[in-house]
């Protein structure tokens, strides 16, 4: 740790990893719900434990890449973060208000929170993903206000590199799309086309410039390759990311009342897509292959390789299985949307968090090396368990679309099956995903629990290092 | 060879690339936003089927079903379920709205359920307005068949 500042990102890592855990809790619970209707139903329906789902995951998603910013732009800035105070305050006021939303959605019926939190004054709410109430997005405006503000003043103060200039590019970015959010117009098709101005605009538009400059950040670190080169390789990544996404977002305007001509433009751009997350792969396996050292924190590099990776898989090819308007006409809003969503967001940003986190933390925890063997052996451990699992569980959301589309929507409509009884025909197959959706959660608490091993070593190791220095 | 593709260059790429894209986005979205008052027939846009969006959105029903496909995947698609369940009338559908939001949750063992929400029958009326308007909007013939 270079500057005494970047200890600020700690509280916002810990945070994140809590809330993985309830998002994951809650992601078990509705598992259960898909195949069994009773199961907690009068307590917890389904759309609430889907928000909570859903909710928790951007908004640990988004306290990472705060962590991750107040970690690494001090560092590339080469200067002490404008306010760490302010830091402290936003991760206050910003858990707090996560939290009080999370209960809100708890703890009262949603039409009840709508009432309590005035929704009528300017109606947000109870569109997928921007469930919160306004009051709640207003608060995540001046939370990401205050965070881009310090960002941005360090990175005026400091070295303006690479990193950290399409690091902030994309947290401005990350900003100005969420306003979209609060535009909800009785015009059943102006708000999804909107809508889709924060949600496919963020992952895959902007939330890519961020996730390119925390890997390039981190593969700087473990590898010792020339600046010069990982930043030629992060400009041309972004670049295609945006070249590609930006009108690739007709892949969502097939079928919810835009002309035809989405259907070819939809289709041809976002095919091009995955092609900034092969790079990607590209990028960091040949940094690795070209170290100029050997960094002690093997287990950061896995994840870096490993961000590469499954963000290329999930997004990549189950994005690309079914962008084409001639498949998507029937797969749309199928199981097949619900895999891909799961190893995309896994794969991509889950990951590159968890990335940042494996290489950050135990400098933070005074580990400059990186943790002891035991403990990165039982990360490596959790890694392969979160890995190897999420897959298995897009492999089986695949096969239950696919069984879908073939009973429901491929038939003439006489001989289709009805959307209910095509879900009890599928069922098994839902219960191969929640049986894969635990060995995920026992990697995620393997993965916690990785924190907890090895000061022992650490400790027998300083004494060690202690006497070698006493005998030379 | 790599040499010659230098930073600048990719750096140029990204800036006058990226601009560039994003202001063709705005130009095809202008375009778009002529072309669509006749395919979402905003003149059949009435009153009743504003609030009947409000009344979707203050209950959440995305968070389980989809509408137009997007949404949740738990319980029927309902932007065509006016086709699936209307008899091709206005009238029925409403009736069957009726019935079935005062029917739910429905008992039966281990079906996955949908909760009662207790709305007035002006509510109802007013989903029903919505969900009708919503599956006139031209939406390219999706999805493939009734079932949706
Ligand atoms: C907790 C989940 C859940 C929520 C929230 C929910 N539904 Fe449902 N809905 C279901 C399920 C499950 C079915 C299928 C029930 C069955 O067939 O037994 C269903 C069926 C329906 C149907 C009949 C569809 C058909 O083709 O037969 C209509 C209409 C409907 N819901 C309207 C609504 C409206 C309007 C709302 C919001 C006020 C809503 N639902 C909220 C779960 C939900
Ligand atoms: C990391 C990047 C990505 C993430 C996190 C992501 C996530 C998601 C999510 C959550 C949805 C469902 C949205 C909803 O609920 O309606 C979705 C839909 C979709 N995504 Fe992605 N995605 C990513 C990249 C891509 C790429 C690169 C492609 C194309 C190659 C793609 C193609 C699609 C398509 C076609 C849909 C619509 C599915 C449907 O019709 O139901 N995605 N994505
Ligand atoms: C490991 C156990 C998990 C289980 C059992 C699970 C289960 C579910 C279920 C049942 C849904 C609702 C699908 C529907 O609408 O019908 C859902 C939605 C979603 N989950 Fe998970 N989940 C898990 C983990 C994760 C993880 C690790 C991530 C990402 C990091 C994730 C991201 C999402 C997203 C983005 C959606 C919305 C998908 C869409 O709209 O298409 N989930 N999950
Ligand atoms: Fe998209």
């Amino acid at each position: 740790m270079k500057f005494e500042s970047q200890k600020v990102a700690q509280p916002y890592f810990i945070f994140a990893l809590v809330l993985f855990v309830g998002q994951i809790l809650f992601g078990l619970i509705m598992g259960l719900q898909y195949v069994d209707g009773d199961f907690l139903t009068s307590w917890l329906p389904f759309n609430v434990a889907r928000m909570v789902h859903t909710n928790l995951l951007l908004v640990w998603l988004l306290f990472g890449f705060m962590g991750a910013s107040y970690y690494l732009v001090p560092e590339e800035a080469d200067t002490e973060l404008y306010s760490p105070w302010l830091a402290k305050v936003t991760f206050w006021v910003f858990a707090v208000a996560g939290v009080a939303t999370i209960l809100g959605y708890l703890l009262v019926p949603y039409a009840r929170l709508a009432e309590l939190t005035y929704n009528h004054l300017l109606p947000t709410m109870g569109r997928e993903f921007l469930e919160q109430p306004t009051i709640t997005k207003i608060g995540i405006v001046l939370v990401c206000l205050s965070y881009v503000f310090n960002i941005g003043m360090t990175i005026l103060k400091g070295r303006k590199t690479v990193i950290n200039m399409v690091l902030i590019t994309g947290l401005i970015g990350l900003a100005v799309f969420f306003l979209f959010s609060f535009y909800n117009p009785s015009n059943l098709v102006l708000d999804k086309y909107f809508w889709w101005w924060v949600v496919h605009l963020w992952v895959e538009g902007v939330w890519e410039l961020i996730l390119g400059a925390i890997l390039a950040f981190v593969v700087i670190k473990v590898t010792g390759v020339d600046r010069e080169v990982v930043e030629k390789w992060l400009y041309m990544i972004i670049a295609l990311a945006l070249i590609s996404g930006l009108i690739g977002m007709g892949h969502h305007y097939f079928w919810i009342g835009p002309g035809t001509y989405w259907l070819w433009l939809g289709s041809i751009f976002s095919a091009l897509e995955p092609v900034p997350f092969f790079m990607m792969v590209m990028f960091a396996f040949k940094m690795v292959a070209e170290r100029r050292y050997e960094h002690q924190n093997k287990v950061a590099i896995k994840w870096a390789l490993g961000t590469a990776v499954m963000g290329f898989l999930g997004a990549g090819v189950w994005g690309f299985i079914h962008t084409l308007a001639p498949v998507n006409y029937y797969t749309h809003g199928s199981q097949i949307t619900a895999a891909h969503g799961h190893l995309a967001f896994f794969g991509a940003y889950a990951m590159i968090v968890m990335t940042i986190i494996s290489y950050a933390m135990p400098i933070l925890r005074g580990r400059p090396h990186g943790n002891p063997p035991s403990a990165q052996r039982l990360e490596t451990f959790a890694f392969w368990a979160m890995c190897t699992s999420m897959v298995g569980i897009t492999l089986a959301l695949t096969v239950a679309g696919a069984w879908q589309v073939a009973l429901q929507r491929l038939p003439e409509a006489s001989e289709a099956l009805g959307f209910m009884a095509t879900q009890d025909k599928i069922a098994p197959v839902f219960w191969v995903r929640e049986v894969l959706g635990l060995i995920f959660f026992v990697g995620l608490m393997a993965y916690l629990g990785s924190f907890f091993v090895g000061s022992k070593e650490l400790a027998s190791d300083s004494e060690l290092q202690l006497k070698d220095a006493a005998a030379a | 060879m790599a040499e010659r593709f230098t930073k600048g260059m990719a750096r140029n790429i990204y800036y006058g690339g990226g601009v560039f894209v994003f202001l063709l986005l705005v130009g095809l979205t202008f375009d778009t936003m002529l072309k669509m008052p006749e395919r979402d027939h905003r003149v059949n846009l009435t009153e009743s089927v504003a609030r009947g969006k409000g009344v979707w959105e203050h209950n959440n029903c995305i968070g389980c079903h989809s509408l137009m496909g997007e949404g949740a995947y738990y319980a029927p698609e309902l932007a065509n379920v006016f086709d699936r369940r209307g008899a091709g009338s206005e009238q029925s559908f409403r009736a069957f709205m009726s019935a079935w939001m005062a029917a739910q949750p429905l008992q039966v063992e281990g079906r996955r359920k949908m909760p009662q929400f207790h709305l007035t029958q002006e509510q109802v009326d007013d989903l029903s307005e919505f969900l009708i308007w919503t599956s006139r909007i031209d939406d390219n013939d999706w999805p493939p068949n009734i079932e949706g």
